[in-house]
């Protein structure tokens, strides 16, 4: 299994690492027992996404996706950031091995779990959302 | 960059007197040594040298040893050679929990096909209870199999202890001897095996040649038919470079075997020792005396192995890990699984196997990058707040 050179960037100098101690909008995804958890941390001022930052527990593909989906989303307004698909951050890390895919998924589900956390407390609406809990049971066999 | 190879028990370079050896067979003798002609002769003569060799090691007769294409095939032989040969006499065979996949499989295969199985615990070290086969053993059973020592946390089993209890119920015994050539003393008597299964790959000898040691009156049925070569049991035109090449590993290891164990595992304990001290939240997996010398596993809390095994790649050292992510199957290692650690403890799992090459400054290098990289690592975990400065 090979790991494209963006992959490897990503995950050796990951973008946006740590927590946002003011988050107005967080979203955690993954459990201990498929490996893998990601939590992001969005400060969204104006509906801008003005600040994003990541913890990742996985594989380096899942730091990777958690710092590309991180980079997408900085500084793009709430509507856009909604858009984010795990196949956006496939590509802009050049792609991934297809039995990593599913880490960029997470990167996504964390992402739309975080907007809509911060949509709750700013007494919005919630989005529609549906996560892609086929694609881990696929993968991860649970 | 110092490139370190950690991964000996996935498999190590030729020793230079085997590749020596090797170049000049292949050049100079490609007879085929089943024909009657001088060409013939010449490969039959060096392939029984190497078959002696084999046999010296382990303290057998050449007539005994059989050679097959690797680790698998002989366990292949050895499992459904036995279960077909004595299936008159019973339908029920038995092996452990943490066997390599080219036992496990072969049971799931003859499982699937009407035989009865028994998969055995092992403790938390990874430890076969000699009780506990002697309790499974049933009039029906024909086979039990107990691997020497796991590739992946080293253990060691009570090979000699579990062989008196099969052999008293006149069950046919088998061992993967794989990991513990040249790495510990294997030999058939002493052990108590009716069978072993041997590979070249591990003791610095070739790829795709390995050995079925079956002792005189074991009857076995074959599973590859043909040309009748291996007397029968295991029919194809020898392999000969990659027989002359295994004979010689074999001769060089056993003459080495002494020293050069000693040596790895003063390394190897130096390693565990520095780990353990100096990286917080890890723990070593397998038995903590009763382990191949040359072998490490760590589990590191908080961080997972694909990530530790990328990383160290990056600095030049190989190793290996048997967490979920790093394994094609997405699923934890079904050793690391049996001894029962907790998931977090798997997803962390690092495998360090020493061998010939390595050194005291190999051994300092690679504590000082894994230390590096597990901070790294950890100070974007969102489970590692309780080590996090
Ligand atoms: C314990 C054990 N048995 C069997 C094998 C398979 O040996 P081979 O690669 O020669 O088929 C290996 C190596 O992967 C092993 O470690
Ligand atoms: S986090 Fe498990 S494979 Fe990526």
């Amino acid at each position: 299994m090979m790991y494209s050179e963006k992959v490897m960037d990503h995950f050796m100098h990951p973008r946006n690492v740590g927590e946002i101690p003011d988050a107005n909008g967080i979203g955690e995804v993954g459990n201990p027992v498929c490996g893998d958890i990601m939590k992001i941390y969005l400060k969204v001022e104006e509906n801008i996404v003005k600040d994003v930052k990541f913890n990742t527990f996985g594989c380096g593909s899942a730091i990777a996706s958690s710092s590309m989906a991180t980079e997408l989303i900085k500084g793009r307004t709430l509507e856009d950031a909604w858009t984010l698909t795990n196949k956006a951050v496939a590509e802009a890390l050049d792609g991934l091995p297809p039995i990593k895919m599913h880490c960029s998924v997470l990167a996504e589900e964390a992402v739309h779990k975080a907007i809509n956390d911060y949509r709750v407390s700013a007494g919005l609406q919630l989005w529609d959302y549906k996560e892609h809990d086929d694609i881990h049971a696929q993968v991860h066999g649970n | 960059m110092r490139k370190v190879y950690l991964d000996h028990a996935a498999t190590t370079p030729l020793h230079p007197e085997v590749l020596a050896l090797m170049c000049d067979f292949m050049r100079d003798t490609f007879g085929n040594p089943s024909s009657v002609h001088s060409f013939g002769r010449e490969a039959k003569k060096f392939t029984q040298e190497a078959r002696q060799k084999v046999a010296d090691l382990i303290g057998a007769a050449p007539e005994e040893i059989y050679f097959t294409s690797g680790g698998t095939e002989a366990d292949n032989i050895a499992i459904i050679g036995t279960a077909m040969a004595r299936r008159k006499n019973g339908n029920h065979i038995i092996t452990s929990a943490i066997e390599h996949h080219a036992v496990l499989d072969t049971f799931k295969y003859l499982a699937k096909n009407g035989f009865e199985v028994t998969l055995l615990p092992v403790d938390k070290y990874g430890m076969v209870d000699p009780d506990e086969v002697a309790g499974a053993i049933r009039k029906e059973t024909t086979l039990v199999t107990i691997m020497h020592a796991n590739n992946e946390i080293g253990t060691i089993q009570p090979i000699a202890e579990i062989g008196r209890i099969v052999r008293e119920h006149g069950v046919v015994f088998h061992s993967d001897a794989v990991q513990t050539l040249t790495k510990i003393p294997v030999n058939v008597d002493d052990l108590g095996v009716g069978l072993l299964s041997l590979s070249a790959h591990k003791i610095y000898g070739p790829k795709g040649i390995g050995a079925l040691y079956v002792r005189k009156g074991i009857r076995l049925q074959p599973i590859i038919h043909g040309g009748g070569q291996e007397r029968k049991l295991r029919s194809g035109t020898e392999n000969t470079p990659g027989i002359v090449g295994f004979g010689k590993a074999a001769e060089i290891g056993g003459r080495d075997m002494e020293q050069e164990s000693k040596r790895v595992q003063g390394l190897r304990d130096k390693l565990i020792r520095r780990v353990l001290a100096e990286i917080p939240s890890v723990t070593l997996n397998g038995h903590p005396e009763q382990r191949l010398p040359n072998n490490a596993n760590f589990s590191v809390a908080y961080v997972e192995g694909e990530s530790l095994v990328l990383s160290l790649d990056l600095d030049g050292i190989a190793v290996s890990s048997g967490s979920a992510c790093s394994s094609g199957s997405l699923q934890p290692s079904h050793v690391l699984t049996a001894l029962g650690l907790p998931h977090e403890m798997m997803h962390g799992s690092l495998r360090m196997t020493l061998g010939r090459a390595n050194s005291e400054e190999d051994i300092d290098y690679v504590v000082e990058s894994l230390k590096g990289i597990v901070t790294r690592l950890r100070s974007f975990s969102p489970l590692a707040q309780p080590v996090r400065a």
